[in-house]
């Protein structure tokens, strides 16, 4: 014998249950549609990029050979090469990076590990997150009014990788503070624990067990820096640079050089400035390749960047 | 048992190295601190100097004529220095890279904090903080020489040098720092509160909407106004893409130097020293500088309440 | 800890006032006199405490969770200086010199220097075997090379771990098991022969048999330094001290000869807390 149930409720309930289904299909559907709509605002960023540096490398790759490495830069658009502006670079970014990472590494372990909380290290907290965001071209005149003409420095390899150390001073003190601030408390009482004086503790216990982190942050500042132009700009780097810098390092005795640090220069990006706002097509084609110069240069340096912090992850987790 | 080589507490006293110690980490107290208040003496040095060298062109330019002049010509043999022309150009540009990065960075950033899958994140992020490195210049590159002449076949009146194109290119610009932000204040959100809406029976989308949104929405704010300030304080797309010419107009087709472009333009010039040229400069460097910190500390509160609230 | 289900007769019990110290007929190592802390919250974690510690002995703390026996330790060696606002009171005076320990003109980390510490959980530097031994040399300044491998060499066999560890001398530390690590930290601590040895709950992060391994050590190092040991395992404590001190609400309520205070104690406090009344 079987009962079926009349039910009380009689249909109501039933419906209840199709506009639940119906609901419960809807808010599926919407969940798909915006799940694939992410996925396509994504396509549709990412494509855009690709094809803008695609075409950037396919339009520049032909043209980068040996000659365009070598050469200097010239009137004529298939003689002029990249040579003054990829040794600029490179000397700036040396000064650059014997500034900005001792300092900056300097500062995060300060407002790190000795900072009393209170007014002063709040104040210089707001003040780094400001300078972050500082608009380089900023920068640009700070270096102008204080180094070019305040303290007649002229414009220089030097004045340019200070002005670019400035600049990147905020991420390596950021990237310094959040590697520090990962070092586990228990290692840090053990070496106070052993009689270390603050010192001791920071220099043979933190900044070892930082050193990914700060190299790091170090490694996306300077391809920040490396493709900086505006600063560069304002200093008044020349456009035209038919001559290298004297060599930092001599033949003869003391076989160190500092002449260079006076010297004039241009880097990659100033050249590539220049180039795209020449008429000629033929110019466009060097601005094209020197482009992928120098996003090879900072987007290796991201990659190892990225690379570290990757296998610190892996490490970490062992 | 005990070994006579290893100084005791009392010996290392004696023998000065507690002292010498005690001198080296002062000196490297001091050392550090400099560093630090490094930054206080910058943003000092900025203000000190953009106010310095502007001051003589206040002096002679009324501020009302500086800030409500329709006319920027200080070279001409008439000078005029109304930064209104230059202010349009730089706030039309940042609105329309705003009118980019809001709506595509906004789904981006919920895509990835809500949808994806772990594997899928950490793919994109690096990818995206890749694309953060790509200097501005070959962003510049392709405004000029990529997007516009594409853009003309299909925007009747687009002028070779023009407002639209560095806008959208600004906007695809501060898309991975934007993204990023917003989607550290999304993610930030506790799951908790994610888990109390599933068990209220919310599909996704509706907890990304009604749960993680309202949650992170000083989050999101925050990363909202600081693109905005990096859109404001941009230069070399600007320069290269968006023209060197003071021209007040509504009209995005048409070009416009903005208040970096122009820097640049008198920067490459040979500028004398100290001469009124060289002053404005300044004068407009410090209206930038103004208006990004408003942004920055704007930003900068917002971001920290979020963090106080989780 | 047992719960006997008994009502614990500790809130009548904890009104009676602590028993001080009875005069310490053998030698001290340092005597705590008045000694009260108060963190930066204002919260006094350790109120008015007088206390012995005997020379080339070991001393143990026990006490409930937060009856302040680790902030009395940590305050042996300075550690509550790494972090602002803490205030100590009183004295705790070595008695080789007469130096106050806590005393505003001693140097936290020369304190250290002559106080050593091995923690809760075990924490290896992230660096080779010989290196976490040698840390504390090289903290005081030891460059010698034969020197240094002399004093680890000594202070791996002290900490009897000498054996597992001389063929790896030069591995990482974090390879090492949990009991090894503790004992590596212990080997630590003694390198640089301090003259009291603090132990923060050592075996609170061991199993077992790396416990029973340590609880040996700890025996054997009381023939040449100091020991002051916190622990929660009132067992341990019955097994390997010579006097015990009972902590409870921050204060020192019973201190005496380890068989006394476990056979018959004289608080009604420390009764409820070794026959497992609360804990």
């Amino acid at each position: 014998m079987s009962v079926t149930t009349q039910g009380s409720l009689g249909n109501a309930a039933v419906k209840t249950d199709q506009a639940a289904y119906a609901a419960i299909a809807r808010a599926k559907r919407r969940d798909i549609i915006f799940s694939v709509g992410g996925l396509v605002v994504m396509a549709i960023a990412m494509t855009l990029l690709l094809t803008l540096i695609g075409d950037l490398v396919v339009r520049g790759l032909g043209r980068i050979d040996y000659d365009f490495l070598t050469n200097f830069p010239s009137r004529k658009a298939e003689r002029a090469g990249i040579l003054s502006a990829w040794v600029g670079s490179l000397l700036v970014m040396l000064v650059t990076a014997l500034l900005a990472i001792p300092i900056g590494v300097a500062a995060g372990l300060y407002l790190e590990e000795y900072a009393r909380k209170g007014w002063l290290a709040n104040l210089i907290e707001i003040n780094v997150a400001n300078l972050a965001g500082v608009p380089s071209i900023i920068y640009g005149l700070l270096a102008v009014g204080m180094f070019v003409y305040g303290m007649n420095l002229g414009k220089t390899v030097l004045v340019a990788g200070m002005t670019l150390a400035l600049l990147i001073l905020p991420i390596v003190i950021v990237s310094t503070r959040e590697a520090v601030r990962a070092i586990p408390k228990i290692i840090k009482e053990g070496a106070y624990g052993l009689g270390a004086d603050q010192w001791q503790v920071m220099w043979n216990y933190i900044l070892p067990a930082a050193r990914p982190g700060i190299l790091t942050g170090a490694i996306v500042g300077l391809s920040r820096a490396i493709g900086e132009t505006a600063p560069i700009i304002t200093i008044g780097a020349l456009t035209f640079i038919a001559f290298l810098p004297p060599a930092p390092i001599t033949g003869e005795f003391p076989f160190i050089n500092f002449d260079w640090l006076n010297a004039p220069f241009t880097v990659l990006p100033i050249q590539m400035f220049n180039w795209v706002s020449r008429p000629q097509a033929d110019f466009h084609t060097n601005a094209a390749a020197t482009g992928v110069v120098l996003m090879a240069l900072t987007l290796s340096l991201n990659g190892v960047a990225i690379w570290i912090r990757y296998r610190l992850r892996k490490g970490s987790r062992n | 048992m005990t070994n006579s080589a290893i100084p005791t507490g009392s010996e290392l006293i004696k023998s000065g190295f507690v002292k010498r110690r005690r001198m080296i980490a002062g000196i490297m107290r001091v050392f550090l601190f400099l560093s630090a208040a490094l930054s206080i003496f910058v943003t000092t040095a900025i203000v000190y100097i953009l106010l310095r060298d502007s001051w003589p062109f206040f002096m002679q330019i009324p501020l009302t004529d500086f800030l409500f002049g329709t006319m920027w010509t200080p070279v001409f043999a008439d000078p005029q220095f109304g930064v209104l022309p230059l202010l349009l150009a730089t706030l039309q540009t940042a609105g329309l890279a705003m009118l980019i990065a809001i709506p595509f960075g906004l789904t981006m950033a919920i895509y990835l904090s809500e949808y994806a899958k772990p594997a899928v994140r950490e793919v994109i992020k690096p990818a995206l903080e890749m694309l953060e490195a790509v200097p501005t210049v070959v962003y510049g590159y392709f405004a000029l020489l990529v997007m516009t002449p594409f853009l003309q076949q299909f925007v009747p009146g687009l002028k070779g040098i023009n407002l639209l194109v560095p806008g959208i290119i600004l906007g695809i610009m501060i898309l991975p720092y934007v993204v990023s932000v917003s989607e550290d204040a999304m993610r930030a959100v506790p799951n908790g509160l994610r888990e109390g809406a599933y068990a209220l029976g919310m599909a996704k989308w509706q907890v990304a909407v009604k749960v993680v949104i309202p949650g992170a929405f000083s989050g999101i704010t925050a990363a909202f106004i600081l693109g905005m300030s990096r859109a404001v304080g941009e230069t070399m797309v600007l320069a290269i893409a968006a023209g060197q010419n003071p021209n007040l107009t509504w009209d995005p087709r048409e070009g416009a130097a903005t208040i970096t472009a122009y820097i640049v333009q008198m920067s490459l010039g040979d500028v004398a020293h100290g001469s009124l040229a060289y002053q404005t400069i300044f004068a407009v460097g410090l209206l930038l500088f103004l208006i990004t910190l408003f942004f920055n500390v704007v930003g900068f509160y917002l971001r920290r309440k979020f963090r106080e609230v989780y | 800890m047992m719960d006997t289900g008994m009502t614990p007769k500790a809130s009548d019990t904890s009104t009676l006032p602590p028993i001080k110290p009875a005069a310490e007929s053998e030698p001290l190592c340092a005597r705590i006199e008045g000694f009260s802390f108060f963190y930066s919250n204002g919260m006094q974690a350790i109120k008015n405490v007088d206390m012995p510690i005997l020379d080339r002995k070991v001393t143990a703390i026990i006490g409930p969770s937060g009856c302040g026996k680790s902030t009395l330790l940590r305050s042996l060696n300075r550690m509550h200086d790494l972090y602002p606002g803490n205030r100590y009171e009183g004295r705790v005076i070595l008695e080789q010199d007469g130096e106050n320990l806590i005393g505003p003109e001693a140097d936290p980390v020369v304190v250290r220097l002559r106080v050593g510490m091995v923690f809760q959980k075990p924490n290896p530097f992230p660096k080779s075997i010989f290196e976490n031994v040698a840390a504390g040399l090289r903290v005081r300044g030891i460059k010698n090379r034969a020197v240094i491998e002399e004093a680890v060499e000594t202070a791996l066999k002290r900490a009897a771990i000498w054996d597992e560890v001389k063929d790896k001398l030069h591995g990482s530390a974090n390879d090492l098991s949990g009991g090894q690590q503790q004992r590596l930290c212990i080997a630590r601590a003694l390198a640089p022969n301090p003259e009291i040895l603090l132990l923060d709950e050592p075996t609170s992060a061991l199993d077992p048999i790396a416990t029973a391994k340590v609880e040996d050590l700890i025996q054997d190092l009381a023939e040449t330094v100091t020991v002051v040991i916190v622990t929660h395992n009132m067992q341990q404590a019955a097994r390997i001290s010579h006097r015990t001190a009972f902590m409870y609400l921050g204060q020192l309520i019973e201190f005496g000869e380890t068989s006394q205070i476990f056979t018959s104690p004289k608080h009604p406090s420390t009764e409820s807390y070794i026959t497992g009344r609360y804990g």
